[in-house]
């Protein structure tokens, strides 16, 4: 019957408790006097968000104030989780506009699909990132919310940089 | 009948001699009063303490939000602990569970109404000595009180009805014990050279022989680690080692009650720096100078001296917090062999270095001075170079199968599966 003891090997005589110690406290040290800090001070300080940050939507009007969404329909089948709500309506000259626009922020992936698919770069994803509410059905965003919201919107590409190297 | 007394307890002595009765004992209350109120502040910014210093080693801010760089974090801390539900264990010892806190926090405190903190003061009433209580057995009375904080460790981990919380307490226990000896041996040589158990004397005869930390560096070693075991502070926070045991002997405490605990592990640093300041750093010794020393007492002496003593206890709280983000902790095995086959051996044999050394340099007529004093710095030079060159590989905190030696490895490996049959196949 052979002993089951896993004998390691390690270099015992080599291991010094002392030197180890007194190179642990001055690297600690050094830290204290020299600190290497990369915390933000958040509601004073905050980050540059990167220009293709993808965030809670916004859409855009045009000069006279109205949405410039013409409701094709193009957004709610291409977006994967299923988070616009698009009825489409048409005035008397025939133009089409949103009856509703709507968009559930908690469903959305914010893959920013939507806003890549817009023939009139209407619906954007921001650059945005304090969306907290009080309420669940805050986070449903209707038409008024989402034209008179004024963040800044998610660039997706750089055109100077289409493929972005 | 009190303003009849009031003229008779007050009346004007020399500033320079020992007050009356009367005067003694408001003096005394004053005292007690002020020191407890000053140590429970320090206590509370220490805390703060090691939130922000521990930041700052990790690189990172710690509280900064409440009042100006956070200073009334503490009182925060405090309102919510005290505002937080306290909840009891079902099948908990309930009168021990509520004893329990206070058992640990009331022996961290006692210990400071022995340790002189500044040269005495001089009043138009008599001369105040600068220490709550100044015990001829002052150095006794530290060392036995000191032991009797483990009581309400064990007790807490007891009274818990929780099987970690009782591994925690045992611990603590044990661990007490076995440094509580290595600490106590340490002290000797203490003892030894100043021939006195009275802190006041001890404090005097580092003023006049240089400081004990130069004179007993190895016995100073040894109390420092000793003193860190016995404030359960890391590398030496077994009994509540949260990775093994949830938080230890404190699993079950919430609101004020846990809160005792930090608070008295606090006092206890403090005390620990205290004592470690009075014995090996000349307490409020000021160094290079007797002026603070000798007559005639000054207010600008009392001030000076406590600054010095303020500035030596900052110190030790400070190396504390620098040592707790150094090292990590002791597997348990680690610590007893380290406290039973290490410190206890080596104190011995130091106690009684320095006992012949005391007694040679005694007979060789040598007084009792600098001469003296530096007759042992260098003996202590040469042990503490050997010591470190004895201790150095490995030796100290040598891990579980060190023992083995060469030939007995060689053995078990004989009889062991060969290492390819462990590794498997391609390996």
């Amino acid at each position: 019957m052979a002993i089951k003891v896993k004998v390691m090997d390690r270099p015992v005589g080599e291991v010094s408790y002392v030197r180890a110690t007194i190179k642990g406290l001055a690297l600690t040290f050094k830290h204290l006097v020299d600190p290497h800090k990369v915390t933000v001070q958040y509601p004073e300080e905050k980050w540059d968000i990167s220009p293709r940050w993808r965030g809670t939507h916004r859409m855009l009007t045009t000069e006279d104030g109205k949405a410039k969404c013409v409701a094709c329909g193009l957004c709610p089948t291409v977006c994967p989780a299923n988070c616009i709500k698009l009825v489409p309506g048409e005035d008397e000259e025939g133009n089409r506009y949103p009856l509703v626009f709507e968009i559930d922020e908690f469903r959305c992936i914010f893959c920013g699909y939507c806003q890549e698919v817009c023939p009139e770069e209407a619906i954007h994803v921001g650059r945005h990132y304090e969306n907290a509410e009080y309420s669940r059905d805050r986070f449903v965003y209707d038409l008024a919310r989402l034209t008179s919201q004024t963040h800044a919107v998610c660039e997706m590409w750089d055109p100077a940089d289409a493929k972005g190297e | 009948m009190i303003s009849h007394a009031l003229p008779f307890l007050l009346q004007v002595a020399d500033s320079q001699l020992p007050p009356t009765t009367g005067v003694w004992l408001i003096a005394t209350v004053i005292k007690m009063i002020a020191i407890f109120s000053l140590v429970m502040v320090v206590v509370a910014y220490s805390t703060f303490a090691e939130r922000r210093i521990s930041a700052w080693i990790q690189d990172r801010h710690g509280p900064n939000r409440v009042g100006p760089w956070g200073l009334f974090q503490v009182l925060a801390d405090g309102v919510k602990n005290i505002m937080k539900e306290e909840t009891y264990p079902a099948d908990a010892n309930k009168i021990l569970f509520i004893l329990a806190p206070a058992l640990a926090f009331i022996p961290a405190m006692l210990t400071w109404a022995v340790i002189p903190f500044a040269s005495p003061l001089p009043t138009p009433w008599g001369r105040i000595d600068m220490v709550v209580a100044d015990l001829p057995v002052g150095f006794l009375f530290t060392l036995a009180i000191s032991s009797l904080g483990v009581y309400g460790l064990t007790l807490a981990g007891w009274s818990s009805n929780n099987k970690y919380a009782l591994l925690g307490g045992l611990r603590a226990s044990a661990q007490m014990i076995s440094y509580e000896i290595a600490m106590g041996m340490s002290t000797v040589c203490v003892l030894l050279l100043s021939g006195n158990v009275h802190l006041t004397e001890i404090i005097n005869q580092q003023a006049t022989m240089g400081w004990n930390v130069f004179l007993l560096s190895i016995a100073f070693f040894l109390f420092l680690v000793a003193a860190f075991a016995e404030t359960n502070r890391v590398p030496f926070d077994l009994p509540e080692a949260e990775s093994e045991l949830i938080a230890g002997y404190h699993t079950e405490y919430s609101a004020m009650k846990f809160s005792m605990f930090p608070i008295s592990e606090y006092a206890n640093m403090i005390t620990a720096g205290a004592m470690l300041s009075t014995l090996f750093l000349g307490g409020w010794d000021i160094p290079f100078t007797s002026w603070d020393n000798l007559p005639p007492f000054t207010v600008l002496k009392t001030v000076l001296t406590f600054a010095m003593f303020s500035a030596k206890v900052t110190f030790w709280i400070f190396f504390y917090i620098w040592i707790r983000w150094t090292l990590p902790r002791f597997r348990y095995d680690q610590l007893m062999s380290l406290g039973w086959k290490v410190m206890l051996p080596l104190a011995l044999a130091y106690v009684a270095i320095i006992a012949t050394v005391v007694v040679v340099l005694d007979r060789a007529g040598v007084a009792r001075g600098h001469v003296y004093g530096l007759i042992l710095f260098g003996i202590n030079i040469v042990l503490a170079v050997a010591l470190f060159f004895v201790l150095d590989r490995g030796r100290i905190m040598s891990p579980a199968y060190s023992r083995l030696d060469r030939a007995a490895v060689d053995k078990l490996r004989a009889v062991a599966p060969s290492r390819s049959t462990l590794r498997g196949p391609g390996a």
